[in-house]
């Protein structure tokens, strides 16, 4: 029982992780990096899902009968690289944030946005 | 082994948690990248494997180090506990818990995620499609539709940080730079000649990966992702006026725009030639050629999407680091 | 034949996993950054090319020898250039090595 789903305990344990320090952490780049965590967390989930025992990668060869799940593998393929692209848009933001209110701590700007009116 | 490497992912992460300085922040992100890509290839998903490895191991703690190289290095400690936080996060985790048990068990045969869909791809994608690596198949034909979404996605994020970070302030700033040292500067001599050595074989690798996608891992992401690489590590140690002399801003920004034509133009294509929208067989008189046409085409889209992409988002980032900052940047030099 | 290919290979792969084990007892335990980038590097480097060959005496294949030796080689450039270039940059931001009293009279008295 714990051993079959030793995989989605340690994902469970990491998605909390990044979920904490999105909501915790005063950081913006630190939000960021809980963020990706979070997501990397989430494409273990789904490669361990698509794992079958005794099989191998998903790439036809002469003498194998068995592969693992080609679909999650696609949509996980794609899923990387727009997680990349989201997390270079997020970062280009921070340092818009930074030239405009000087510092990317949340509690700081919270001031100066409540000082501004 | 799945265990090995699953309790260092949670070293890593909790160590991300309590760390305060932003760059060993980036060094434990791009480990927690590699690990992953190592969890992948034990698991067998090798596709998932390379791309993780590329991009999450390499592109991101880039990305990042060059955002921190702006923003600043130190984070500060919080002020109060997060109490709420902590108890949100533990009322979930026992929601998940409870949740989980009722999944089949990881690795079973006959779990329904196997016995939909997939068994047909499986079997099918030899005859209908001809080409050895299920999952660019998968990806290229099947899904055809979810991969031109996500090239567009790539496409936008890359107009997204162009139009946030672009100042006219940049560009005036970058004509009067005059460039203050020649190429084979004394202080850098090894690290160049070595980039200079290795620069031609990793655009041959990229090229390689990019065409070999139908046989082995790869394809047009992971090929992107090299290419837009090995540019990056040029520009970086030779300068940006050496680099933008053969990729110039205008010329990656219409790469970009020409690899979602590319992918786009593919399926009216085949819209006009009579068939489904994405369905390669009515592109040439076999349908076998037809599908093996259409792949490699849109997988070329691909490729010059995500490379021009990567490379516009750091020549952006660049761009806004030349200008000169008061003290609040110290970029150690290398 | 195979068989002594067999055993020869298993010796350099756990040679190969021990020198990797020594290069990280040897980070945790010396207190100098460069030191310890230099037990990194040399172990990390050596470590890996042995591994590869212990994985290179097992194949059959060509094609899988030839890719192995590249990879070797690359392994062999880049090792050696990252390590430089993150001790140079250290000592261009003013970290100085950690020189003991004793041998650093010994040397100004040279």
């Amino acid at each position: 029982m714990i051993m079959g789903h030793f995989n989605s305990w340690v994902v469970i344990i990491l998605m909390m992780i990044g979920l904490y320090i999105v909501i915790a952490q005063g950081n913006l780049i630190k939000k960021l990096v809980g963020l990706t965590l979070f997501q990397t967390s989430v494409f273990i989930f789904y490669i361990s899902m698509a794992n079958v025992d005794g099989a191998t990668a998903p790439i036809l060869a002469q003498g194998i009968t068995s592969y693992s799940n080609p679909l999650p593998h696609a949509l996980i393929l794609t899923a990387i690289v727009v997680g990349i692209a989201t997390t270079a848009v997020g970062l280009a933001l921070v340092v818009r944030i930074k030239a405009a209110y000087g510092s990317i701590e949340e509690d700081e700007i919270d001031a100066i946005d409540k000082q501004e009116g | 082994m799945n265990i090995v490497l699953l309790t260092f992912l949670l070293i890593v992460a909790i160590a991300i948690i309590r760390t305060r300085d932003l760059f060993a922040v980036t060094m434990l992100l791009s480990i927690y990248g590699l690990l992953s890509a190592s969890f992948f290839v034990t698991l067998d998903a090798v596709d998932v494997a390379f791309t993780e490895a590329a991009v999450g191991a390499g592109i991101s703690g880039l990305l990042m180090l060059v955002a921190i190289s702006i923003t600043g290095r130190k984070e500060q400690s919080a002020k109060r506990k997060p109490f709420i936080a902590l108890l949100v996060v533990s009322l979930t985790t026992l929601l998940l818990f409870y949740g989980i048990s009722d999944m089949p068990y990881f690795g079973a045969t006959d779990a329904p995620i196997h016995n939909h869909v997939a068994p047909r791809y499986i079997q099918d994608s030899m005859g209908e499609v001809g080409i050895p690596n299920i999952v660019t198949s998968v990806l290229a034909t099947y899904r055809a539709f979810d991969t031109f979404g996500e090239v567009v996605v790539i496409f936008t994020a890359g107009i997204g940080v162009f139009a946030l970070l672009s100042s006219s302030n940049a560009h005036s700033q970058a004509k009067n730079i005059i460039p203050d040292q020649n190429s084979m500067d004394k202080r850098h001599l090894v690290i160049r000649i070595v980039t200079k050595i290795l620069f031609p074989f990793i655009l041959l690798f990229a090229l390689y990966v990019q065409f070999h996608g139908d046989f082995g891992p790869g394809g047009g992401f992971q090929a992107g992702v090299v290419f837009a690489a090995a540019v990056i590590l040029y520009a970086m140690l030779f300068g940006m006026k050496e680099a933008t002399k053969v990729f110039s801003q205008s010329l990656v920004q219409v790469v970009a725009a020409i690899g979602v034509l590319l992918y786009a133009s593919v399926g009216v294509a085949t819209l006009l030639l009579g068939g489904d929208f994405f369905d390669y067989n009515s592109l040439a008189s076999d349908p076998i050629a037809g599908q093996h046409i259409g792949i490699l085409v849109i997988e070329l889209g691909v490729g010059c999407t995500v490379a021009a992409v990567m490379m516009i988002i750091f020549f952006s980032f660049n761009d806004l680091q030349e200008q000169p900052k008061a003290d609040n940047n110290k970029e150690p030099e290398l | 034949m195979d068989t002594l290919m067999n055993f020869l290979s298993a010796l350099c792969l756990l040679v190969g996993a021990l020198i990797c084990v020594s290069g990280a007892v040897g980070v945790n335990r010396f207190n100098d950054f460069y030191t310890r980038m230099h037990a990194a590097s040399v172990t990390d480097t050596l470590g890996a090319a042995f591994i590869l060959i212990g994985l290179m005496l097992i194949s059959d294949q060509f094609i899988v020898i030839a890719k192995l030796m590249i990879i070797l080689l690359l392994g062999l450039i880049v090792g050696p250039t990252t390590s430089h270039v993150l001790a140079k940059a250290a000592l261009k931001n003013g970290l100085k090595p950690n020189i003991p009293e004793q041998s650093r009279n010994d040397i100004s008295k040279k």
